[in-house]
């Protein structure tokens, strides 16, 4: 049975893009869109890996992670962190929240795949 | 006022010198041309606003005017050797004044065009690291550009492709390249008026503020208490192009129709002076609250107090500047304010002696302030009430050694004091851009 990644991220042709992506290389993908209901997909699906991205609609990817690591079911979840910003800061503050790694936007499509590779096999 | 019996001597001459008819003058800054005469013949006090009218149209320095040519360009002088940190005194400014009066001129005239760059410097900066417009520009542009790459690397990368998975694709780059391009106009648009500093409005807030700088923050017609004067000054506004800041604007001035009518001008100016200017005072004796009475001391007409009104969350909901205590336009200030101290005893009036960085990081400007925090909105039974904070700021001519003063900045970003313990990121006056 093939690993599960949950997507969460709002601009629609980047979700298409991210999902081609991880099915072909063999991830089952589901996505969500919204920042304010995202605990709850998490919950729901309980994904092996999670892509989220920071900027969301009603809530920051940075708060959603604080609380994905205070919940006992995903505390140990891979999260790969997506922002459209480069600074050190935005970095600081995803590592902070707990993610395990950090992509800026715009990213290669090789350099994604090697990051969620490396952290399923972690 | 220094030298104020022959400020009127050097108007007269200057406007001689110009060539300017004393009624011409006195017509285009708005005075009586009778008024203006008696000024120049040294029987009216001058100062203020109406002073600074009359330097700018006779295209001198104010403290020229008011002060005589040599010791404000020695005053300066010695300015702008402490500002930069050279050692000299007044001896040596006045033998450089003395002996090269032109040498001296571009030297003033050179430090005067560092100010105002840096003040642009520091606006811009400013604007690119908190306008929230740009932010959510640069940000659709990012994204477009990441879902473009993205889909064009599957295209090309892809070497077995569906085709209604290649057409989808095919569909998306196209619409990302729309949004691209929509993206990049917004960010040029934006980047045009970067050059313009200080006309680039962004938000209503700042449309709201260009409408009270417009009116000198005083509105005659509704001190007056003429029917429909808020009206007046509100219907066809050009500042207030947005609703947003219509409504601020309305909301204010009704406010400012409530102050008028507790504590009417001539008799507040009359308190004013009995009272020395104490808050507390003044709001015993016309039964207000003590924030009406700062909003009311920075709203004279040609007052020189700045005023900051923050709202309990601590974001400034008004900004009268006041000279060397800059109020960021976006973004946080300096937590050390009294003006956010004051939320936390709601009902207490502050009083603090400030010292703020000046510009060059080289000295300090000294500036008195009252704050006071109190409630604006009940939420209900047993609820906390929704407060505001509002801060009066005095500018001082110098430090009052007679009481404490406490060192604070405008914004971390451009805050020298490196060792300040409330900190919140580092600066880029201390680090370079």
């Amino acid at each position: 049975m093939s690993k599960t990644v949950l997507l969460i991220e709002d601009e629609p042709n980047i979700i298409e893009a991210i999902s081609f992506l991880l099915s072909r290389d063999g991830w089952s993908v589901h996505t969500h869109s919204n920042g304010l209901t995202a605990l709850d997909a998490v919950a729901e699906r309980q994904p092996d890996l999670i892509v989220l991205d920071v900027m969301l609609p009603g809530r920051s990817g940075y708060e959603i992670l604080k609380d994905i690591r205070r919940a006992r079911d995903t505390e140990q979840t891979p999260v790969l962190m997506l922002t459209a910003r480069g600074q050190m800061k935005d970095r600081e503050l995803a590592l902070e929240a707990g993610a395990n790694t950090f992509m800026t936007k715009p990213f290669a499509n090789a350099e994604m795949l090697d990051a969620v590779r490396a952290l399923a096999g972690a | 006022m220094r030298g104020h019996a022959s400020a009127g001597t050097r108007i007269r001459e200057r406007r001689i010198a110009k060539g300017l008819r004393q009624a011409t003058l006195a017509a285009e800054i708005g005075i009586s041309a009778s008024y203006l005469n008696l000024i120049e013949h040294n029987r009216r006090r001058i100062g203020g606003k109406l002073l600074q009218a009359l330097a700018q149209r006779l295209e001198v320095e104010s403290s020229l005017l008011s002060e005589g040519a040599e010791q404000a360009v020695v005053a300066r002088l010695s300015s702008v050797a402490e500002r930069f940190g050279e050692e000299g005194g007044a001896a040596d400014a006045t033998e450089f004044a003395t002996r090269f009066p032109a040498w001296a001129n571009l030297v003033i005239r050179a430090a005067r065009r560092v100010d105002d760059l840096e003040r642009s410097v520091e606006t811009l900066t400013d604007r690119l690291t908190h306008d929230p417009h740009l932010a959510a520009t640069l940000h659709e542009v990012l994204s477009t550009v990441t879902s473009i790459r993205a889909t064009a690397s599957i295209l090309q990368d892809t070497k077995e492709i569906e085709p209604e998975w290649r057409d989808r694709f095919h569909r998306n780059i196209n619409e990302d390249a729309a949004r691209l391009t929509d993206g990049a106009e917004a960010l040029v648009g934006f980047l045009d008026g970067v050059d313009d500093a200080q006309s680039e409005v962004s938000s209503p807030q700042e449309e709201f503020t260009n409408f009270l700088s417009a009116y000198g923050w005083h509105f005659p017609a509704i001190e007056a208490q003429r029917s429909g004067a808020a009206d007046s000054y509100l219907k066809g506004a050009p500042q207030l192009s947005s609703s947003s800041a219509q409504a601020i604007a309305e909301r204010y001035l009704a406010c400012y129709e409530d102050d008028a009518r507790k504590m009417p001008l001539v008799q507040f100016q009359q308190a004013m002076q009995v009272q020395g200017g104490d808050p507390l005072k003044l709001a015993q004796e016309f039964s207000v609250d003590t924030a009406g009475v700062l909003r009311r001391i920075a709203t004279l007409p040609d007052s020189t107090a700045g005023l900051i009104v923050c709202d309990a969350s601590g974001t400034l909901v008004l900004r009268k500047p006041v000279e060397g205590f800059p109020v960021p336009r976006f973004g946080a200030s300096c937590p050390l304010w009294p003006l956010f101290q004051a939320l936390s005893r709601p009902m207490t009036t502050l009083s603090a002696q400030l010292n703020l960085p000046t510009r060059s990081g080289v000295g300090d400007s000294h500036f008195h302030t009252y704050a006071t925090a109190q409630p604006v909105l009940s939420l209900g039974y047993g609820r906390e009430p929704l407060l505001e904070a509002t801060m009066l700021i005095l500018p001082q001519d110098g430090p009052d050694t007679s009481e404490p003063a406490f060192p604070v900045g405008p914004s971390c970003r451009v805050c020298p004091r490196d060792a300040c313990a409330a900190r919140r990121e580092p600066s880029i006056m201390t680090s370079g851009f």
